[in-house]
């Protein structure tokens, strides 16, 4: 378990002050000038030696992305976009971080655009987080006046943070479809490449990192890669923050070590499984789009990317959703799939056109009220949009599904029968149609 | 410049592509085919319908091809070219369902619907679809939405390729598309549901892969494989866009754009695309003679002999004015007919315009269409080339689009051209400036690589044109607008620019159709016509004059609308529309083109050359061919120019017309240049008989505010 010296949010559940002086007390802002002093190949040489990797979901290594940047800033300014519009459902991490330690993401901010040389960064918030985004822009001006940023400030690099709201579409939260939004466009993905570190924000080199990830870059910088890297196992390093959620007895969010296990996250942090251990059926572990994990899988996996990725799942942004035994897992997916399909942006065929059947599939499956065949041809359906479109939303509704017939076929296949049972006239025209294709 | 050429394999072919190509179009470099919805050569990508995906060697999900450069792809790892396979298993596949979603939504009504026959998603769907159905769910309902009177919706059938809304942002320069709402909600409507204004919204018709948004006035008319496709050139402006006329039986039922990449590319203004129905209203199609102040009915001998008596009287009581749609045989004819019987009062600027005589390259577009892409200044002066040449407008607005430095200025009216310009004055005062240098813009002209300037009739048919035409041509000398042809740029540069509107009228310059020794211009025939001296007018098919003051004169009118030429005529010798008989028209480049007959006269009605022919022998002047070739003979060996079929003379004479005498010195009028076309839709006697230019003309007056009743 994660020893308190070790946590890097330490303010996470709003016990104290998250004005400016209170946050220097617990360690924000201190030596940031020297930090800048070493120059931004440090910095960035740094986040890739603590192993950090990216905290929105696709977990790719920070450091490396920061150095897709330009080295030099030519006729067009770089630019850094802070990813706030936390969106999927199970979490809720970057909110926490705004409201109760502000401080640490705007320092983050200032240490990142230095070290990608951009001279304006854009935090984009989610519509629905009102109260986040007025935390944020109070420590924002108390920075400000402190001329900790801005312009002429103490630590010799002039910057801006400006502070975006969304309007609520969980699209927005793809970082393409985000700098779209962000230029006052309609919120739709754009086609990669050009990445945005060649062409995002205005066409200009544009860096988007998840609040999470440009929140410990500070503290990774005073405290050295080497604190970091130590800390969970290779390749997976660090802590992070996770959102427990669902059946435990004390949902809570909770830093700890990268790659703790799972049972012992959910028993030492949030009271454990509502009803013991035994009555666990599946955990997401990953927020809604990642393939649930059943219980027995969850007994020794341990809560990192490359683990979870063995499972056939992912790490995602670290919400674990528990789901004990009175779930209805065919109708908790399909509740999923009708988040995405109402989040489907619309832009290209697969998703515009396959999250509305897979939606109704599944509800009809829910009920029962479907032919066993159709479980194969709705995996099938999972994979003709896995894959196939301009961004990962299109993958974010497959893999629900494809965890659910993975785990719980015989679920769907119990419902089905069940219905039937009840229903016999339907079992007869089912006969009926099969003799007569025969 | 050398091209940066890569290297990859498609389906084991190896190819050298440029870098900036799409993957697609590198793929049928090499003779695959990719199928495809949403991408079109001529907008932006969208890479949304997914439909083009292949297989990138070693990438972990299938690729859009269209959404990907040939420089997107890297070497293998020992620098071996990048592998691209379009006919694997793999593809098949992941098309294969991608046309799945499409076909899931979209409803089984090809046998109502229009599109059928010539549908992308019909014949994809052969090659990719599956012959059943897994989807069980109830098919989505979209409603219609109004795109005004031209564009039909049948928005159940779309599949959201946003083509119409690049079309109409990006050619058509004017933001009435978009797609609203997200997901399976999405649909694509116009802004509050009012009526299209561009131009050029009729394309989006060819744009859309499936049936959601077609022809409303070719609603169930027909199937395309009943039609009969007729190549040919369009006249409802000078441009000379080629079109295809489909016809089936004597009725022509649509028309289409043809690929020309140096003129219209592959659109179609919606005059031209829609004013088939004019041809079969109004139509002229029985001989008439005036009798006892009443046009009837005649038999075509009777008209003649009525003609021909006029003709033999005093030549010098004699005038024809040749009209803006006239084929150049027909024009040469009656040129000929006129010259054997002496008559020098002859005409074809109904307009007025000051030009013809000098030089070709005086009246002519020199830069040519295509040549617009190259030019980074555009000077337009008394010209709305989105009402007069919508076709030449959305090439400017290209060349805006594609070049970032590109100026453009205007002298005249400062209407809405699609893209910003510089309004810098409206009469031919602010011309002067220019021409001298005092002028803000002159500077903008002169440093420019390749200046251009436009000269609309609004600036040359008043009474100062010809001041105006000389002015033009000093400004563009120096200005530096001429580029004689050098060994390195074999093509030389004539930014001097004629912007004509009549299809007929250089064709009608080149063979001299003009008064002749002591000859009336059009104002000297029309006023010597109400003044007695002139008594007899030929009109062939000229309907854009003032009319009333031919009223004392004896008019034979041959044409073939009943407009105001035939409501003052004597006696009416019916021809030929301009989709009924073969013809050359020579566009406003200078470029002679090759109309073709699609359909047959309207019942009596002949084609115009072969009127001329029996007139003249009624009049006891035979002309001296007997068949449209021999006429074109005649035509090609007195005016050279008329051979060079589909040839755009451009720049090759930069230098010597630089030095040219064009116009004459005059006193300038302070009056602000304006357009001549003031109405888009009601250009000639074809429009003006075409119900749906009328019901167009209200709904776009209803849209844009413009609430004045409808001519």
């Amino acid at each position: 378990m994660l020893e308190d010296k070790d946590r890097i949010f330490l303010n996470l559940y709003g016990r104290h002050d998250p004005g400016l002086e209170a946050a220097k007390l617990r360690g924000a802002w201190n030596a940031t000038k020297e930090m800048i002093d070493m120059g931004p190949e440090w910095i960035v040489d740094q986040i890739k030696a603590s192993g950090l990797r990216g905290r929105g979901g696709a977990g790719f290594p920070t450091g490396l992305k920061w150095s897709f940047m330009p080295k030099e800033v030519r006729e067009r300014p770089h630019y850094l976009v802070v990813n706030a519009d936390e969106s999927e459902p199970g979490t809720c991490k970057d909110r926490e971080m705004m409201r109760h330690d502000p401080h640490l993401l705007i320092e983050g901010c200032l240490v990142a655009s230095f070290a990608m040389r951009a001279r304006a960064c854009y935090i984009y918030i989610r519509g629905e987080y009102v109260d986040e985004r007025l935390a944020l822009e109070k420590a924002i001006k108390e920075a400000y006046e402190a001329k900790l940023i801005g312009k002429n400030n103490v630590h010799g690099w002039d910057f801006d943070v400006y502070v975006h709201h969304g309007a609520g579409a969980y699209i927005c939260g793809e970082e393409t479809a985000l700098l779209e939004s962000l230029e006052g466009k309609k919120g739709q993905p754009r086609l990669k490449p050009p990445f945005p570190a060649n062409a995002g924000l205005y066409g200009c080199p544009t860096t988007v990192n998840n609040v999470e990830s440009i929140a410990v870059a500070p503290t990774i910088l005073r405290r050295g890669a080497g604190w970091f890297a130590g800390i969970g196992r290779a390749n997976n390093t660090g802590t992070k923050v996770f959102c427990i959620s669902g059946h435990v007895n004390k949902p809570c969010n909770v830093e700890d070590a990268m790659s703790i296990p799972l049972k012992k996250l959910l028993e030492e942090h949030a009271g454990g499984v509502r009803g013991g251990w035994q009555n666990l059926k599946a955990v997401i572990p990953g927020g809604s789009s990642v393939p649930c994990i059943p219980a027995d899988a969850c007994g020794d996996v341990l809560m990192d990317f490359d683990a979870l990725k063995e499972l056939k799942s992912g790490l995602g942004t670290a919400a674990v959703i528990v789901m004990d035994k009175s779930t209805d897992m065919v109708k908790a997916i399909a509740r999923i799939a009708y988040f995405y399909k109402h989040e489907s942006c619309g832009q290209c065929t697969p998703c515009r056109e396959g999250t509305g059947w897979m939606w109704r599939v599944l509800e009809r499956m829910a009920a029962g009220e479907a032919e066993p065949e159709e479980i194969d041809t709705l995996l099938e359906v999972t994979y003709q949009v896995e894959g196939h479109t301009i961004c990962a939303l299109g993958d974010a509704a497959a893999w629900p599904i494809q965890g659910l017939i993975r785990h719980f076929r015989h679920e769907i296949e119990e419902r089905i029968n069940d219905y039937r049972n009840r229903k016999p006239h339907v079992v007869a025209k089912a006969l009926r149609a099969k003799a007569a294709a025969e | 410049m050398t091209e940066d050429l890569r290297k990859l394999v498609v389906d084991g072919i190896e190819i050298e592509a440029p870098a900036d190509m799409t993957l697609l179009q590198a793929c049928e470099l090499a003779g695959a085919e990719i199928p495809r919805f949403c991408y079109h050569e001529r907008l932006s990508i969208a890479g949304n319908c997914r439909m083009c995906l292949v297989e990138v060697v070693g990438a972990p999900k299938p690729v859009a091809s269209c959404a990907q450069a040939v420089s997107d792809l890297r070497p293998g790892r020992d620098g071996e070219p990048p592998a691209v396979n379009t006919r694997t298993e793999y593809v098949k596949k992941a098309r294969e369902g991608v046309m799945e979603f499409l076909l899931i939504n979209h409803p089984l009504d090809c046998p109502i619907c229009d599109q059928g026959g010539e549908c992308d998603l019909q014949d994809q769907a052969v090659a990719y679809g599956r012959s059943f159905t897994r989807y069980d769910e109830n098919k989505r309902a979209v409603e219609d939405k109004n795109m005004g009177p031209l564009v039909k919706t049948i928005m159940t059938r779309c599949i959201q390729c946003t083509r119409c809304v690049r079309f109409i942002s990006e050619v058509a320069g004017v933001e009435e598309i978009g797609m609203t709402s997200r997901g399976e909600d999405a649909e694509i409507t116009t802004y509050l549901e009012k009526s299209l204004t561009s131009e050029l919204s009729g394309n989006v018709i060819d744009l859309c892969p499936v049936g959601a948004l077609t022809s409303k006035p070719y609603a169930f008319n027909a199937r395309p494989w009943e039609l009969e496709p007729t190549e040919t050139v369009d006249v409802m402006d000078a441009l000379g866009s080629n079109i295809r006329v489909d016809a089936r039986g004597p009725a022509v039922l649509r028309i289409l754009p043809r690929v020309n990449e140096e003129i219209n590319e592959e659109w179609i203004s919606d005059k031209t695309r829609f004013v088939w129905d004019g041809l079969g209203r109004q139509r002229l199609d029985a001989p008439y003679v005036r009798k006892n102040g009443k046009l009837e009915t005649a038999t075509w001998t009777e008209a003649l002999d009525a003609a021909a008596a006029r003709l033999k009287g005093d030549p010098d009581k004699v005038a024809a004015i040749a009209g803006d749609l006239a084929d150049a045989e027909s024009m040469k004819a009656l040129k000929d007919l006129m010259a054997s019987l002496g008559v020098p009062h002859l005409d074809c600027r109904q307009d007025g315009a000051k030009i013809g005589g000098g030089p070709r390259e005086a009246y002519l577009f020199n830069t040519t269409i295509y040549g617009v892409e190259d030019a980074d200044a555009i000077l337009l002066i008394g010209t709305n080339p989105r009402l007069e040449a919508p076709i030449l407008n959305a090439r400017i607005r290209k060349t805006w689009l594609d070049k970032d430095d590109v100026q453009i200025g205007v002298v005249g009216e400062p209407e809405d051209l699609t893209y910003p310009y510089a309004f810098l004055g409206g009469g031919a005062d602010t011309m002067k400036a220019i021409a001298d240098g005092a002028h803000d813009f002159f500077p903008i002209l002169e440093k420019a690589r390749r200046p251009m300037v436009i000269l609309g009739m609004g600036a040359l048919a008043r009474p100062d044109g010809a001041a105006i035409l000389k002015l033009a041509h000093d400004l563009a000398k120096k200005a530096g607008m001429f580029i004689a042809p050098t060994a390195e740029d074999q093509e030389g540069w004539n930014g001097f620019n004629v912007l004509h509107t009549a299809a007929a009228r250089v064709a009608g310059l080149d063979l001299g159709f003009l008064p002749g020794e002591r000859g009336r211009d059009i104002a000297g025939i029309l006023d010597g016509a109400a003044a007695g001296d002139i008594e007899t007018v030929y009109l062939l098919g000229a309907d854009e004059i003032d009319a009333a003051k031919l009223k004392d004169a004896f008019v034979i009118y041959q044409g073939h609308h009943g407009d105001a030429g035939a409501h003052v005529a004597d006696v009416i010798l019916p021809g030929a529309a301009y989709t009924e008989k073969h013809g050359l028209y020579v566009n406003t480049e200078g470029r002679a083109q090759r109309g073709r007959r699609a359909v047959f006269p309207k019942g009596l009605a002949r084609e115009d050359w072969a009127i001329l022919r029996a007139l003249s022998e009624k009049a006891g002047r035979t002309l001296a061919y007997d068949s449209l070739e021999e006429l074109r003979a005649k035509l090609m060996e007195d005016h050279p120019t008329f051979a060079a079929l589909d040839y755009a003379p451009g720049g090759a004479s930069a230098g010597s017309f630089a030095d040219a005498e064009v116009g004459a010195a005059g006193k300038l009028d302070p009056a602000p240049l304006r357009s001549t076309v003031s109405n888009f839709h009601f250009t000639n006697a074809i429009a003006r008989a075409s119900k749906t230019m009328a019901e167009t003309d209200a709904a776009v007056r209803a849209a844009t505010g413009d609430l004045r009743a409808a001519e």
